[in-house]
């Protein structure tokens, strides 16, 4: 911006140091609050499925298990359903084992940055919109406890990456039927793997992977391997809001499909 | 095809002021620093608004406009119905001198803090050795006309005037990302990011994204990458520990890759 030198205003300096005093919240005129309200209800929709889902036992039925209870560890899973056959939980752990590895996708989501926007905007009106005044009276953003914590997000890339082979392994495993035979494809199996390419998709797409692969270096020419695993990241991260939610409502759409399956509800030949 | 528009524009000098309405004339193709114009020339001459260039580059004419933030002159009157009021108000982070006018001398202070380009020490001027993909990534920060738009909607210092002194905004903190990544930058400025220029207070809401007038990815490409550089320095264990095992870069020293 040309910064003028000709002429300072004229006014006091104590009156140039007031900002336009405009009571209203904002002097928006479009519908600003829709999306922060779809953001609401869409994580909020979530959040409850979530809470029911890890409740809820009907998980596991040959060859399919809800990527909610995926992987399953403990001696309660079903032997079929036990990650690699084994349960390294034993049989102490009496609560859902869905809740032994909730913590992984839920603290990458949680700390990932596309929906530190949408939960700050959407629950915490920090702020609702752009051009909208926050509510809050202080802010001290990410500089202190506990919001600090966001910094750790790269380790829950670390075990998303766990979560999404894990999840993989069960969409090969559904190309299995309910006798253990090779070559079935049900509905289910789809679903499994539309999901699995969506879960990837997205944590690939993450800030910290495009961090990982080259971000943090500053010659990348010296490194042309990791320039281009940065610039597919790239194109990736371009698209993490989408894959966010796409992989979301996948994972939760394919969580829904296995325990209607399980519960009998859907029943169809080649479900 | 001409009309008659409403607008109602904040007048006033020192933050004290009132909305005003006019009716003012416009024609095809007009843009709202045309009409602004316009009712400089019929109704009120001592209306105050900054401008330059009229073709947004020269990021004078910042303003908000029905709330948002924008430049006055890339705002086509076309995006408007006849029958709408359209309010115009001077950006609400910084100080008003009057009318239109705002007094941004707070980002001039702010570029001030930052400590310039600084090459290594055995690397004369005209030795430097780019490759385009080396200096591309800081390319698309310096498209920056520094229409302070960014700034200005930021709910950092937008909010909460009492961070100013702590927080550069996505402007700066902009610039410090593209000094970081730099090639032949050797100066540290992850430490001075987090504990001088604020960087923290950043809780990546993208409004400075969402107005950039240039379509800088600010958030994306340079907060969110100085964010993760600043984590390699702070928080994370695992790079600290590579870092001593492998002798790479210092606290203090060069820049890693």
């Amino acid at each position: 911006m040309t910064q003028t030198t000709a002429g300072r205003p004229t006014s006091e300096p104590s009156q140039r140091k007031q900002r336009a005093q405009i009571k209203a919240r904002t002097l928006r005129t479009d519908r600003w609050w829709l999306a922060p309200a779809i953001t609401f209800a869409a994580l909020a929709s979530f959040l409850v499925y979530g809470l029911w889902a890890i409740f809820d036992k009907s998980y596991f039925v040959e060859p399919y298990i809800a990527p909610f209870s995926s992987p399953c560890l403990a001696t309660s899973c079903p032997e079929g359903a036990r990650f690699l056959g084994l349960a390294p939980f034993g049989d102490w752990w009496t609560l859902p084992p869905g809740i032994l590895i909730l913590g992984l996708p839920a603290g990458f989501r949680m700390t990932c940055y596309y929906y530190r926007k949408g939960y700050y905007r959407a629950f915490w009106l920090s702020p609702p919109a752009c051009a909208v005044a926050e509510p809050h009276k202080k802010y001290t953003g990410e500089t202190r406890l506990p919001l600090i914590i966001q910094n750790i997000h790269r380790y829950f890339f670390y075990g998303a990456i766990l979560i999404a082979a894990v999840l993989t392994w069960d969409a090969v495993l559904a190309l299995r039927d309910a006798h253990g035979n090779w070559g079935h494809f049900g509905l289910g199996t789809a679903i499994l793997w539309i999901n699995v390419v969506l879960i990837w998709s997205y944590t690939l797409s993450c800030h910290s992977c495009r961090h990982i692969t080259a971000g943090r270096l500053n010659h990348f020419s010296k490194h042309p391997v990791r320039y281009k695993m940065w610039t597919f990241v790239s194109k990736l991260n371009s698209r993490h809001m989408l894959l966010a939610w796409l992989s979301m409502y996948s994972v939760m759409l394919a969580d829904l499909y296995v325990r209607l399956v399980a519960k009998g509800i859907i029943n169809f030949p080649f479900a | 095809m001409s009309y008659k528009a409403n607008f109602r524009i904040w007048r006033g000098e020192g933050g004290e002021g009132k909305l005003e309405d006019f009716v003012v004339e416009v024609n095809e193709g007009e843009v709202v620093l045309d009409v602004i114009h316009r009712l400089q020339a019929t109704q009120t001459p001592d209306l105050a608004v900054r401008w330059n260039c009229k073709a947004g580059k020269c990021g004078s004419c910042s303003m908000e406009i029905n709330g948002r933030p924008k430049l006055g002159c890339m705002t086509r009157m076309s995006t408007f119905t006849e029958d709408e009021t359209i309010t115009v108000t001077p950006m609400r982070a910084f100080p008003v001198i009057k009318d239109l006018v705002t007094d941004v001398s707070f980002n001039y202070q702010k570029a001030r803090e930052i400590p310039s380009f600084t090459p290594p020490d055995n690397v004369q001027p005209g030795e430097y050795r780019m490759q385009q993909i080396d200096v591309e990534r800081s390319q698309e920060f310096r498209k920056c006309i520094e229409c302070f738009m960014c700034n200005n909607v930021c709910h950092v210092i937008r909010d909460h005037e009492e961070n100013k002194a702590a927080f550069a905004g996505p402007r700066f903190l902009m610039r410090i990302a593209e000094l970081d990544m730099h090639p032949y930058d050797v100066a540290d400025r992850k430490d001075s990011a987090q504990e001088e220029h604020g960087l923290g207070y950043c809780n990546i809401p993208k409004c400075c994204t969402e107005v950039c007038p240039e379509h800088i990815k600010i958030t994306d490409n340079a907060l969110i990458p100085m964010k993760e550089r600043v984590v390699d320095r702070k928080y994370d264990p695992l790079v600290w520990l590579g870092n001593k095992i492998f002798k790479r870069s210092s606290s203090t020293g060069s820049k890693t890759g």
